[in-house]
């Protein structure tokens, strides 16, 4: 919401510089996002008055002018624009001005002349011909700057003079007199040769002595178009050059800024939806009058009426859809005359962000901005029957909006129609069928309140959110109509735009019912921690125009947000001062806080992998589904069945995943493309499984490690989850395994040979290994990648107890080295599990420490040796007790293994 | 005889002084002391001595063997230490050499930011709580008091996954302030961060998946003056001792009186630069107090209870706490980037 500070200050005076009005504002509860001087960037330019023009001694279509600019003497400005003429007023930029753009103007030569400064147009102001209408500006085709297309053929001979033919009804004329119309035309005397002729012409580049075309048939001079010529035939007779003004009471060496209305400030609020109220000039005003405690000067409007005619009989309003429309309230104006509305309203709605379009839109658009009301104008022509229906749209029924879209209704839109068609969509736009035109002779305003949900809800089916239904879908004051439509006779007065038809028609769909509340102050420091007085309480209500009578709250109609205690409490807060409330620490019986198992263990396992030397990452939630190509999934994959987002960013965070593989191995990818050697990398993430309760997903965490490097393989990411596994103490109660994993069970997106499950007792922990070389292939990465998935449910039932301290060994040891040589096919883990079998309850340790294959060792066979650890808690062993053990563990292998000593 | 020893010990002393190492004062002591040594050579001719004469002689004897004795044990003390000192000196070490790498892993910024709030909150009685992030729209908007037409229930706005607007992707940890009261009784104090999902394009500063962290508490006597002296203590640890910080009066569905806190901008002291926009003053959070219908629609009295509640954006805290300039590279995951922390 934009505000402006002149408007504003018609309700409010307001003195503060903009920084001071935006923090008070902020701190009371209006949030001022930006606020702008709109005329920061121009400084020195001011109103001039050509006295005399003559032509550039040495250029054919610059002018050298004495400017009378406020000052003792002329200035002389050089200007190559050709719509200006002596007595015009037009902005200077005097030396050492500036312009918006950070333009700055000094005096310099043109063309060896002295110019003291630069004539402006709308544009170097930073306006446009919508800011002032009448700054359009029209160039006749002036034949001396005649650049013919092909030389060899000019369509104009050079040599022409006047009365000469041009074609058909045109002829060569010599301007013999160019005088300025008060209507911003001229009349003109031109010299056809053997006659003269007088046309008025719109056209501003005339001077005395220019040769024009004239067409003897309509009187008039003839422009680019109507020679079919181009601009490139014409370079000089552009429809553009210097803002020639037309306001009254303007004089030489004014500051052009009051003028353009560029002295205003404005200010940007963020408002939030629960204060639609302040979407309005008076609004705001109210909130600033009780900021800085300054009077609210409200005006209430007067309108003289006296039109023609009997409202009544004129137009008949019926609201059946009553419960989507609580109030219409409209009134009629006869005999209108569509125009540019004047200076002041442009200025302002400029300002505020909204196109000046004409008299009658713009008073709508103003009383919108003013007092929040969206209203809305009609085309008597055009309600067909003089009647008005508020009523659900027909199935199917359809409108062309404004917009010039044609929209297909149904019957959860609200339309207004008159006897036979809908003419607008309530509370969204107008229909393009009763628009108002250049030729609307007699206006109906609405001034409406239409069901919030109901303009929503239309509005987003039709996806065309408008300033109107933004308004109307926060609740607005139902109070509100009818000074809304009288405010839009009363300008309508104002400008003379039309006559004001006596009567309102105003149709209550509703019982009004203030909400009362009771002051409760005690209740409201004890939810504040505050002492404030409860006078001072009332005091505040009543700035906001809330009466209080005793303990008696009765709340303003356009507060809907005011609703019990809580809210009088922010009222009582916003305005004795946020930063005024004491700060007190927590109180009350204390509570045990502390992290939950679950948490402990995930930071016991994140502390794991950072102390192997993995880094933590964050990926997203949602992949795409192609992700699960990559990965090898076959299309039936039971875990390809995903949450789908019905309105995603796009298809790359489209649906969530089940499985956290491709959010690392894409982090992988990524490292690995910005040419990182190595990287190792971890992440305690969610997968989001299908099936949950009420459509939810089963969210379970997955700890998900990835690697590559030189330094990087199997038994290295190996070496950290058996870490990770020791961490948590998963060995103390349950037999931990690696599995390798059969050709029907094998994993698409893992190496086949490179890959195992982990297995505490008969639960699968995770599987890891090295990723597919294919799989690798898919993300364009050329080295051996390395990833685990582990899910945190199991790793949660796995964990062991806390530790029990176990006594210290008294009696030394015995150590054997024993090497077996077995099939190829029996694997270590089969070996170790033999040898724990074997032994007869003296094996403490078994570690592999060499496997060989080659001379000595038979084609398909190796050989296996470990260090054996034997020790008695109770005695020192001898020799020959730990020989009988090792001889039981090799009988052991031997038997079940058909492993032999080597 | 006594001239005898007075030469033996004269020498040996000399000698031992000289001895260059361990092994040559070891053949030295063998030579004057040992059993062929010169000193016992000259003791075996005590016998041939008056009885008279034997007891001083026996006395000097010993006196030179006991000088002897102390002088090798000084002299092997001197050796030793010289030989370590040498040996100390050979194996000194160019200590400005790199040491060897040891590489540890990095806690990603975002958590390192985190677990530093969690364990404030912790410590102040607070109960970590995790929930899920496919949510209803019933705990995400319903049960916190945001009407049917609140615009950050619009599909430009929210993730949803089927057609009635019933199941999403939760847009705020605000639901986990239903759940703790659906599921604890009062006095409450919980601290709920998690990942948070609105559609936004990712750039620099907004990315469609983003944290936050929720804090409530309800109980009896709760005041809004304890919502601001207990932010303003947390903010003082996380952001240093005298943080300014000022309360704005804001709009929360779900809270009322809401508010926004800002800290005043470390950059410029609150003249207003491009760090804070001009305005001075950096948004760090929303709270307020727990809104009666809230309360009422979970089955809390709110004539006898009362609460605040306070969400805060976890990735804006962590990136002006490392001074990250670009969202985008949280969720990168470059480990030039994350090894810095």
């Amino acid at each position: 919401m934009n505000l402006s500070r002149k408007w504003l200050n018609e309700f409010v005076t307001v003195d503060a510089n903009d920084r001071e009005f935006a923090e008070a504002m902020t701190l009371s509860g209006s949030k001022v996002e930006v606020t702008e001087d709109l005329g920061a960037e121009i400084s020195n330019v001011v109103v001039g008055r050509i006295l005399s023009m003559e032509r550039h001694p040495d250029s054919d279509h610059m002018w050298v002018c004495q400017v009378e600019a406020g000052q003792a003497e002329p200035v002389q400005i050089v200007t190559g624009a050709w719509n200006i003429h002596p007595g015009d007023l037009v902005p200077v930029a005097l030396h050492k001005s500036t312009l918006p753009g950070g333009v700055k103007i000094e005096k310099g030569k043109l063309r060896g002349v002295v110019s003291n400064g630069m004539f402006c147009g709308l544009a170097e102001l930073g306006l446009d011909t919508r800011d002032f209408p009448y700054g359009v500006i029209t160039a006749a085709a002036i034949l001396g700057d005649y650049k013919p297309l092909d030389k060899d053929k000019p369509s104009i001979p050079a040599d022409i003079k006047a009365g000469d033919k041009v074609f058909g009804p045109v002829v060569a004329a010599k301007v013999l007199e160019c005088a300025p119309q008060p209507d911003s035309s001229f009349h003109t005397c031109l010299d056809l040769g053997d006659s003269t002729a007088a046309p008025d012409t719109s056209c501003m580049n005339l001077h005395e002595g220019d040769l024009v075309a004239y067409n003897t048939k309509t009187d008039s001079i003839c422009t680019l178009a109507d020679l079919h010529a181009q601009q490139a035939e014409f370079p000089h007779c552009i429809p553009d050059g210097i803002f020639v003004l037309r306001e009254e009471g303007v004089k030489p060496g004014d500051d052009i800024k009051a003028i353009t209305g560029q002295d205003d400030h404005v200010v940007e609020f963020e408002i939030t939806p629960n204060r639609p109220d302040c979407l309005s000039v008076i609004g705001l005003a109210r909130e600033a009058a009780a900021t800085f405690d300054q009077e609210l000067r409200l005006h209430e409007p007067q309108v003289k009426g006296g039109a023609q005619g009997d409202l009544f009989a004129l137009l008949d309003v019926e609201t059946p859809a009553a419960d989507l429309c609580p109030r219409y309230t409209a009134r009629m104006v006869r005999n209108v005359k569509i125009a540019p509305s004047p200076k002041w309203m442009r200025e302002r709605l400029r300002t505020m962000g909204v196109r000046p379009i004409n008299n009658i839109v713009d008073i709508t658009n103003y009383v919108m901005l003013e007092y929040g009301q969206p209203m809305h104008a009609f085309d008597y022509r055009y309600v067909k029957g003089g009647k008005i229906v508020v009523r659900r749209a027909e199935e199917g029924e359809e409108l062309t909006t404004l917009d010039g879209q044609v929209r297909k209704l149904n019957a959860n839109h609200l339309v207004i129609a008159d006897d036979t068609r809908a003419v607008g969509l309530a509370g969204i736009m107008g229909g393009e069928n009763s628009e108002i035109v250049e030729d609307t002779v007699d206006v109906v305003f609405e001034s409406a309140n239409f069901n919030g949900t109901c303009i929503r809800k239309g509005a987003l089916a039709l996806g065309m959110r408008t300033e109107a239904s933004a308004k109307f879908e926060k609740g607005l004051d139902i109070l509100n109509t009818l000074p809304a439509v009288n405010r839009a006779c009363e300008l309508v007065e104002l400008l003379g735009a039309g006559e004001v038809v006596d009567g309102v028609i105003d149709i209550l769909n509703y019982v009004p019912n203030p909400t009362v509340l009771k002051l409760e102050p005690e209740k409201i420091n004890a939810l504040l921690g505050t002492d404030v007085a409860a006078d001072e309480m009332a005091a505040i209500l009543r700035k906001l125009d809330f009466q209080v009578e005793g303990d008696q709250v009765t709340v303003p109609s356009w507060r809907g947000d005011v609703k019990e205690m809580a809210d009088l409490a922010e009222e009582v807060a916003r305005f004795h001062g946020y930063n005024n409330i004491p700060c007190t620490l927590q109180r009350g019986e204390t509570t045990q806080g502390g992290y939950s198992d679950a948490q402990k263990l995930e930071q016991k396992l994140g502390a794991t992998c950072r102390a192997c030397g993995y880094d933590e990452i964050i990926t997203y939630s949602f992949i795409s589904p192609t992700y699960y190509d990559k990965i090898r999934w076959p299309e039936d994959h039971i875990a390809r069945k995903s949450l789908k987002i019905l309105n995603p960013l796009g298809e790359d965070t489209s649906i969530m995943r089940t499985t956290t593989l491709p959010s690392m191995l894409e982090i992988l990818t990524r490292n690995y493309n910005f040419r990182n050697k190595e990287a190792n990398l971890y992440e305690i993430g969610r997968i989001y499984l299908p099936g949950g309760e009420n459509g939810l997903a089963i969210e379970s965490k997955v700890l998900t490690l990835g690697a590559y490097g030189e330094e990087m393989d199997f038994f290295t990411l190996k070496g950290v989850i058996e870490e990770l596994l020791t961490a948590i103490r998963a060995g103390d109660a349950h037999d931990i395994h690696f599995e390798p994993l059969t050709a029907e069970d094998a994993d698409p997106s893992y190496h086949p040979g490179r890959c195992a499950t982990v297995w505490a007792g008969s639960d699968c922990i995770g599987i890891f290994g090295q990723i597919h070389p294919l799989v690798a292939q898919n993300y364009g990465v050329d080295a051996e990648l390395y990833c685990a998935e582990l899910s945190f449910d199991e790793l949660m039932l796995a964990r062991g107890s806390d530790p029990i301290y176990q006594p210290l060994p008294k009696f030394p040891s015995v150590t054997r080295d024993i090497a077996v040589v077995c099939d190829e096919a029996v694997t270590v883990g089969a070996l170790e599990r033999c040898i724990k079998k074997g032994a007869k309850g003296l094996l403490k340790e078994v570690t592999l420490f060499d496997i060989y294959r080659g001379k000595g060792v038979a084609e398909g066979k190796k050989s296996v040796a470990f260090n054996l650890v034997l020790r008695a808690d109770d005695r020192s062993l001898t020799s020959e007790e730990a020989d009988s053990d090792v001889k039981s563990i090799l009988e052991t292998l031997e038997k079940e293994l058909g492993a032999v000593l080597r | 005889m006594k001239e005898q020893l007075a030469s033996i010990r004269t020498q040996a002393l000399a000698a031992f002084e000289a001895a260059q190492d361990a092994a040559a004062l070891d053949a030295l002591r063998v030579q004057y002391l040992g059993k062929k040594g010169e000193l016992t050579a000259v003791l075996k001719q005590m016998g041939k001595l008056s009885a008279e004469e034997r007891p001083a002689m026996g006395q000097l004897a010993n006196e030179v063997r006991a000088a002897l004795e102390e002088a090798i044990e000084r002299t092997s003390k001197q050796l030793a230490e010289k030989a370590l000192e040498e040996r100390l000196k050979a194996e000194a070490l160019d200590v400005t050499i790199p040491g060897k790498a040891q590489k540890l892993g990095h806690k990603h910024p975002m958590y390192i930011a985190l677990d530093e709030i969690k364990d404030i909150f912790v410590g102040m009685g607070f109960t970590i709580l995790d929930g899920p992030e496919v949510e209803l729209s019933y705990f995400n908007f319903d049960r916190l008091n945001a009407e049917e037409g609140h615009p950050s229930r619009d599909w430009s706005d929210t993730f949803y996954f089927d057609e009635d607007s019933k199941v999403m992707l939760r847009s705020q940890t605000s639901p986990m302030q239903i759940h703790a009261m659906d599921t604890m009784k009062p006095p409450i104090r919980i601290l709920a961060p998690g990942r948070v999902y609105r559609k936004d394009e990712v750039d620099a500063t907004h990315s469609p998946m983003f944290h936050q962290i929720e804090g409530m508490v309800i109980d009896k006597g709760v005041t809004m003056a304890d919502l601001k002296g207990t932010l303003n203590t947390v903010i003082e640890q996380l952001y240093g001792k005298g943080t300014v910080t000022r309360f704005r009066p804001h709009h929360f569905p779900f809270t009322e009186p809401s508010c926004e806190m800002d800290i005043q901008c470390h950059k410029c002291g609150g003249k207003g630069c491009p760090t804070c926009k001009g305005e001075g003053w950096i948004e760090v959070l929303g709270a307020g107090m727990v809104h009666p219908n809230v309360l009422r629609m979970s089955g809390i009295d709110p004539e006898v209870y009362s609460g605040w509640a306070f969400g805060m954006g976890l990735e804006r805290m962590a990136m002006g706490r490392f001074k990250i300039a670009d969202l985008r590279l949280i969720f990168e995951n470059d480990v030039r980037f994350l090894e810095q922390f």
